[in-house]
């Protein structure tokens, strides 16, 4: 085993940040390489301040570093700087626990959280001295492993991964294991690794695109199949049942320097059920379980003390949500220890006043900004993408923030979403107008910044069949958006579209992609969600390259018929769910939270014979809630959806 | 509330921390201190932050033997027990190595550190260049540099911050020097003293090993160092 660090250290004073290279967070471990355990990197395809607070990857490091018979080292991807001087001193890619070299490991396991990091899932693999192609890798080369949201498309990167893990990984991580381990007993012969794929893809929630064959009917999908009797046809996620035997991470890594959410982060709960249509995390993580108040509350106390952080973020998909929100939050609050001198961060709030009286009663400093998704400008289109958050939500919240010490607000915005007309686009710039003018009541520097992201369908979502909007009409609703607000206080932030076009394509393109990616990455393509790094031409070239239509992979509507390319993997929600839902939405009805509403079979429970884990079976207090329904006065604003048979068309 | 007492700890920085920033470095210890419990005190307002003041900032990249930090706390302690727990408490390669109550009145590091000591290392070269460079410098008249602050090019005279240059012969990485520098009017560090002479070197380690201040008139550690003192005396004596 090779210590790498020797050879890196004089390249270090080279590049920025070299600190990211170091290692020796706390919470970091140091294991030990006992030949009988099955050595996992776990990899995350970006920078190491945007990887390192991942929680996804910090839970399968506690996990694995927990068993007799494994360890878990970890990896980033190196900075442009420093890739130059790796591939100038022939330096592969390496961990940055023991600065082992990547190869060294028999498992890397890379999070794919976006799809524009893509090709630095390639570059990585190149860096490690790792064919970039599955069919070339040896039989004893490291097993290549992808898991997170994106992998739940991994069609992309087929032709690069060994296996594709769908859902929670906490439990699926130690089966993987103990197939790998066995192998690696039996001395990893030559002509093993179709067999270890095989007895792979029989774990459930594990997907090997390697045993399936594709064929295709001119552009479309004829068939997606097995390449034996044993591998299944259809991979289902793997769900954990109950947070509460997962209490991790218990040793949250504290970086050395300085990353993006930089503080404690306790997971309050998993899954979502408001059914906002374009938000495929809320999809592919259901049901929603939570984690008992106690328990959080422990994890926050514990976790403060150990890391001596002054901040910690209660994350989830919707924290205000959280049955035990004013239990944890009260108890974290009034603990002796912190002094007062905690804050507790709410990130994903709702958009209501109770939310916002949360957040000041815990945000004891750095009153700086607030910021809501109403996601649409118009009731209207709310309701169509099921964001069911009502103008007087809206302005309460803001009302609530700005009178409670608040300067400043931030609004996020889709544009580009189904159905959308100039009319909801330019609601956008109403409602950032409207918002200064309740500012200004309370603060004379009131100001209010309008994000806008353009619109990208994703797989598993009821928004899967939708062709989005092409580079210029996004940039034509964003100037729409830009000229409205000219001579206001509202400022606008916006996405790149061409950036959203390409993360289109990413998300929900087939194999053939592969080729494309594949170029982008030759071509230089590294770092594609960093605005500087990225270039459309390099996507528009490889396409034209591969002779395949980018309009068809992104700007296209699809047909009801059509085999989508993840067809062969489920998340748990049933299609005609998905489609009926994407029916409803361009009718604009909206559908209620299943949490407090009869169960409309989605599939996510029923399928896996789990249950919402939620420790209140009504909603929380205060506003609409999201749920669009005036839950204090009578009748709903918006027509609800009784259960339908969906499910039981199957 | 106003700060009680004020205690002056020195402290290392070597192996792999070496590459975090001087920034990181204050976040590293207000971690540290919020995990020992340490009365820091904090400044008013909105947004308020332990009182810290650290001296000169170590360039990123660079070792140090002499870090030093004042803290405001809100009650007294007793320093001594602090250098084991905030060490148990730093990353790997932070030492605490001495504490120490100080008047209030006592300037501040910023103000009063007037020269550093360190100890470096220039990569292949032979002992003979090492004699010869260290000869060169020191008999040189003027040593100019042009050095980039704030976007603009200022043409300096490092010769003048320069005081001792004493080859130490091999090590880990090539030939090690001890070098003393002037921080006033302004703070040279052996990677530029190199740089302004010999662009064609490079450097190895370079690691900070003492701060010095003007202690009326004689020269004197912000923490007097007692173990120094004592293998003078030894070294006297033999």
């Amino acid at each position: 085993m090779t210590d790498l660090w020797p050879r890196l250290e004089p390249l270090l004073p080279r590049v920025q940040k070299p600190a990211r290279y170091i290692g020796g967070e706390g919470g970091a471990v140091t294991p030990d390489w006992a030949p009988h355990k099955v050595a996992w990197l776990l990899g995350y395809p970006d920078t190491y301040e945007v990887g390192l607070p991942n929680q996804g990857l910090q839970i399968l490091y506690e996990i694995l570093n927990e068993r007799d018979d494994a360890f878990a080292e970890r990896t980033y991807a190196p900075w442009v700087d420093l890739e130059e001087q790796l591939r100038t001193h022939d330096v592969p890619l390496f961990s940055v626990d023991t600065h082992r070299p990547a190869r060294d490991f028999d498992v890397l396991a890379f999070n794919l959280s976006a799809e524009l990091v893509y090709t630095n899932l390639l570059n990585c693999l190149d860096l490690a001295g790792l064919p970039i192609h599955t069919a070339r890798r040896a039989d004893a080369d490291p097993l290549v492993a992808v898991g997170g949201h994106a992998a739940f498309n991994p069609e992309p990167v087929a032709d690069f991964v060994d296996l594709v893990v769908l859902g929670d990984g906490e439990e699926v991580v130690s089966e993987i294991t103990e197939v790998v381990a066995a192998w690696k007993r039996a001395g990893k012969p030559e002509g093993s690794r179709e067999r270890l794929l095989r007895d792979l893809a029989v774990i459930e929630g594990v997907y090997v695109p390697s045993l399936y064959d594709v064929s295709y009917d001119g552009p479309h999908i004829a068939e997606v199949a097995p390449r034996f009797a044993d591998v299944p046809e259809v991979v289902e996620k793997r769900t954990v049942i109950d947070l509460a035997d997962w209490p991790y991470p218990r040793n949250q890594l504290v970086p050395l320097t300085e990353v993006v959410h930089d503080r404690l982060n306790v997971e309050v709960f998993r899954g979502c059920t408001r059914g906002c249509r374009f938000c495929q995390a809320g999809m592919i993580t259901r049901p929603v379980r939570e984690r008992p108040a106690e328990q959080v509350t422990q994890m926050i106390g514990d976790g403060l003390r150990r890391t001596g952080y002054d901040e910690v973020s209660l994350t989830s998909l919707s924290t205000a949500d959280f049955s035990g929100i004013e239990e944890v939050t009260g108890a974290t609050m009034s603990d002796p220890v912190n002094c007062g001198r905690v804050s507790i961060s709410l990130p994903s709030l709702r958009v209501d006043a109770f939310t916002v009286g949360i957040a000041a009663q815990v945000a004891k400093a750095r009153r700086s900004g607030l910021t809501f998704a109403p996601e649409a400008g118009s009731w209207r289109l709310r309701q169509v993408i099921n964001k069911l958050i009502t103008d007087d939500d809206l302005e309460a919240a803001v009302e609530s923030a700005y009178s409670q010490g608040w300067q400043r607000m931030k609004l996020y915005f889709l544009t580009g979403l189904p159905s959308e007309m100039d009319d909801d686009t330019e609601a956008i710039a109403e409602l950032g107008k409207r918002c200064v003018e309740i500012g200004k009541q309370h603060a004379k520097g009131a100001s209010v910044t309008v994000s806008l992201g353009g619109f990208v369908p994703k797989a598993h979502t009821p928004f899967q069949w939708f062709g989005m909007n092409g580079v210029d009409e996004l940039q034509r609703k964003v100037n729409l958006v830009r000229a409205a607000v000219r001579k206001t206080r509202v400022q606008i932030k916006w996405h790149e579209p061409a950036a959203s076009l390409a993360e289109g394509l990413a998300s929900r393109g087939d194999r053939r992609i592969g080729a494309v990616i594949e170029r982008v990455w030759r071509a230089g393509g590294t770092f594609q969600e960093w605005t500087e790094r990225f270039d459309l031409t390099r996507w528009t070239d490889a396409m034209a390259a591969e002779g395949l239509d980018l309009d068809w992979y992104t700007t296209r509507h699809r047909h009801e018929d059509e085999i989508l390319p993840w067809d062969h993997l489920r998340a748990g929600l049933h299609r005609d769910f998905l489609w009926q839902d994407w029916q409803d939405a361009l009718a604009g009805a909206g559908l209620p939270d299943c949490r407090w509403t009869p169960c409309y079979d989605c599939g996510a429970c029923t399928e896996y014979g789990v249950e919402h884990v939620v420790a209140s079976p009504v909603p929380p207090a205060g506003g609409s809630q999201g749920t669009g329904q005036d839950l204090v006065g009578a009748g709903a604003p918006v027509r609800f959806l009784g259960a339908r048979p969906t499910g039981a068309a199957r | 509330m106003t700060a009680a007492t004020t205690i002056r700890l020195r402290f290392t920085k070597r192996g792999k921390v070496r590459f975090t920033g001087h920034r990181d470095v204050a976040r590293i210890w207000e971690r540290a201190l919020r995990q020992t419990g340490v009365p820091i005190a904090y400044t008013q307002g909105f947004s308020p932050r332990p009182r810290l003041s650290f001296g000169l900032a170590l360039p990123t990249g660079d070792e140090s033997d002499g870090e030093y930090l004042d803290l405001l706390l809100d009650e007294p302690v007793d320093p001594e027990p602090l250098c084991e727990a905030l060490t148990a408490a730093l990353p790997d390669g932070f030492e605490v190595t001495a504490a120490t109550t100080i008047e209030r009145s006592t300037p501040s590091l910023q103000e009063s550190v007037i020269a550093c000591t360190w100890w470096f290392e220039v990569r292949q070269i032979e002992r003979d260049t090492a004699g010869a460079l260290a000869r060169e410098l020191l008999e040189a008249d003027v040593l100019p540099y042009t050095r980039r602050r704030k976007g603009r090019e200022v043409e300096v005279d490092l010769r003048s911050a320069l005081g001792s240059l004493v080859p130490l012969g091999s090590s880990e990485r090539g030939q090690a020097f001890s070098v003393e520098l002037a921080t006033k009017p302004f703070s040279v560090r052996p990677a530029e003293l190199i740089a302004a002479t010999h662009p064609e070197l490079e450097l190895g380690l370079s690691r900070r090993t003492h701060q010095w201040i003007d202690g009326d008139g004689a020269r004197r550690e912000p923490i007097p160092m007692p173990d120094l003192v004592h293998e003078l005396a030894e070294v006297r004596a033999s």
